[in-house]
């Protein structure tokens, strides 16, 4: 994170909608030209969030400051606030008129000049590969097209901030890699600071600098992509960022920064700082799992036979949960279970290294 | 049966052979309306606006109220103009009564309620997300209230066209406070009743069959605007 001053600020930013606590404590900073994204699961608070970035909605708590200056309240800053940024709403609707007209909205309320709008026009239509589109009627077009013109109309306005709601939510496979391209595209030419809203981790780890996990209406942890996604801070965050063997202990002894942990009936042995007697969650990603045979094939330090209690294939991959005393899951391909001839019931040695697990400590 | 037909016939040979003073009663009743249309509208479309994007204290109330009056009596709009205008009334000075004046300003009060509450009912229906979007590409609220107008300008023409349709067929406010004075305050609707009270069947059903053509050629144009 840069010392320079950050484009967005947010202290203490709550909101607060039908009775319930829809946001709490979002402390957030977005440096200029960074490319931050919003992770949660539907519900968990995203669309709040960027309206009250946008300044569309008034918090219920807390401040919003826009390249150092407190825009909360004033109407007239607000306005002029909002005109530095753009928001592609999650479901973007277009106005029933021309493609042309939809995009020079945003430039007309800004008071540009027919010209000028005409000459930027060409240019984003262009971009956004709607050319040969200008002239028709925005409500004829398909959920990619209508996207794109959601975001031609964002950025025809040369936002310092572009917001994002879902960019690619509801979108088929080829439109989605088609908006994923779109946003690269202005990343790399505009160098525009970019706030996405999405509920697909992928999305996020190939389109952002840094992510924030929001949950539950808080951020819960920002940071770097594989930091977040590799080390999560809570249990919640861990179940959250894909990982499928989470297994509560006791650590029962630490030797430098190696600590074994107790858990039901099993011992499992881990990277980490924490001290004898506390509780910890262990968590191995099940990718980290490896299966064998016998026992001797590996070199990894935590090696527990159990029993194959189901086997889910899903194209090359192939997802085997593990009854060894806790419930394992290991995610293999294909082509191995074939080999091994893994099947239910089988009896199997599943391994994963200490450095594997990543351990957290109970609140 | 015979005299539908004869009216029928007459109707034709009225409008074929441009009787002048048809021309002149048709004349008249589309350019009464017309105003009192236009007028309305400019009353009624900034205060259906208004109404709708502020939220104040009896907002529902004040819809359910103006939702009422769209059936309120020609002639109870009448008889208020009639004691607004009478010489008595607080209007009196003007001396509009019984003359043009009069019956436009009765029929902008009879449909102001009319184009305010469908403009209303037009701008609950276009998607909220509309106005967010309009927002968030850095509209000020005058020029989101704009796009919305725009947004919803066909359920808002419909609302026009029912206005329309209210002014030119009414006759007991243009009765009531024009006085169906021959050459001046006559109308098709006043014409009809005249001659019908008077036995003269066949020019009443003509001029009801010119006043359903006019009503016909103006919902025609307006639907065709619609459709664009």
């Amino acid at each position: 994170m840069s010392n320079a001053q950050p484009i967005i600020k947010t202290t203490d930013l709550g909101q607060r909608l039908n009775g319930r606590d829809v946001l709490r404590n979002i402390n957030l900073r977005i440096d200029r030209g960074e490319v931050f994204a919003l992770i949660g699961p539907t519900g968990s608070g995203k669309t709040t969030l960027l309206r009250l970035l946008d300044l569309i909605d008034s918090p219920s708590q807390g401040k919003v400051y826009f390249d150092g200056t407190d825009v909360t309240e004033s109407v007239r800053q607000r306005l002029e606030t909002r005109r530095r940024m753009a928001f592609v709403l999650q479901k973007p609707v277009v106005f029933n008129t021309s493609v042309y007209e939809n995009i020079a909205y945003g430039l007309k309320w800004r008071g540009m000049s027919r010209d000028n709008i005409r000459s930027r026009l060409d240019e984003v239509l262009e971009m956004v590969d709607l050319a040969d589109f200008r002239k028709r009627n925005a409500r004829m077009l398909s959920g990619g097209e209508v996207q794109r013109v959601a975001i031609a109309r964002a950025i025809a306005t040369e936002p310092e901030v572009l917001l994002l709601d879902e960019p690619t939510a509801n979108l088929d496979p080829v439109s989605t890699a088609k908006i994923e391209e779109l946003i690269t595209n202005i990343i790399q030419r505009y160098h525009t600071t970019i706030v996405m809203a999405t509920h697909d981790m992928s999305q996020g780890q190939r389109l952002a600098d840094r992510v924030g996990m929001l949950l539950d209406g808080e951020i819960l942890q920002t940071g770097d992509w594989r930091e977040v996604f590799n080390t999560p801070q809570s249990r919640e965050m861990a179940n959250f960022v894909g990982v499928e063997n989470i297994i509560d202990g006791v650590v029962q002894s630490s030797e430098n920064n190696v600590v074994t942990i107790g858990t039901d009936d099993s011992v499992i042995e881990a990277v980490s700082d924490c001290a004898a007697g506390e509780q910890v969650h262990a968590c191995i990603r099940s990718e980290e799992v490896t299966l064998a045979l016998s026992r001797h094939s590996t070199s990894a330090r935590n090696t527990f036979s159990g029993e194959i209690a189901r086997i889910i294939t899903t194209g090359p991959v192939a997802r085997v949960e593990i009854d060894c005393g806790f419930r394992l899951v290991a995610l293999v391909t294909k082509r191995s279970v074939e080999e091994m001839a893994l099947e239910t019931g089988k009896q199997v040695y599943a391994s994963f290294k200490a450095t594997a697990v990543h351990v957290i400590r109970q609140d | 049966m015979t005299e539908l037909w004869d009216g029928f016939t007459k109707a034709i040979e009225l409008i074929v052979s441009l009787d002048p003073e048809v021309m002149q009663i048709a004349g008249r009743s589309l350019a009464f309306a017309a105003t009192s249309c236009v007028i309305a509208a400019l009353i009624s479309l900034p205060l259906g606006s208004i109404i709708h994007f502020n939220n104040f204290f009896g907002k529902r109330l004040l819809i359910n109220v103006i939702q009422t009056l769209y059936s309120v009596p020609t002639v109870a709009v009448g008889l208020f103009v009639y004691v607004l205008l009478s010489r008595s009334g607080p209007l009196g000075g003007l001396g509009f009564l019984f003359s043009p004046p009069a019956i436009i300003i009765g029929q902008v009060l009879l449909v102001i309620p009319i184009i305010t509450g469908l403009t209303i009912t037009a701008l609950s229906g276009v998607d909220r997300t509309v106005t967010d979007t309009a927002i968030s590409l850095g509209a000020s609220r005058f020029q989101a209230a704009t796009l919305l107008t725009r947004e919803a300008r066909f359920a808002i023409l419909a609302g026009l066209i029912m206005g329309f349709g209210r002014v030119i067929s009414e006759v007991g406010l243009s009765l009531m406070v024009g006085g169906n004075i021959s050459g001046f305050t006559r109308t098709l609707t006043t014409a009809i009743s005249l001659e019908t009270s008077k036995g003269e069947l066949e020019l009443a059903l003509a001029l009801g069959i010119i006043l359903i053509a006019i009503a016909l050629v103006v919902n025609i144009t307006l639907n065709r605007l619609q459709q664009r």
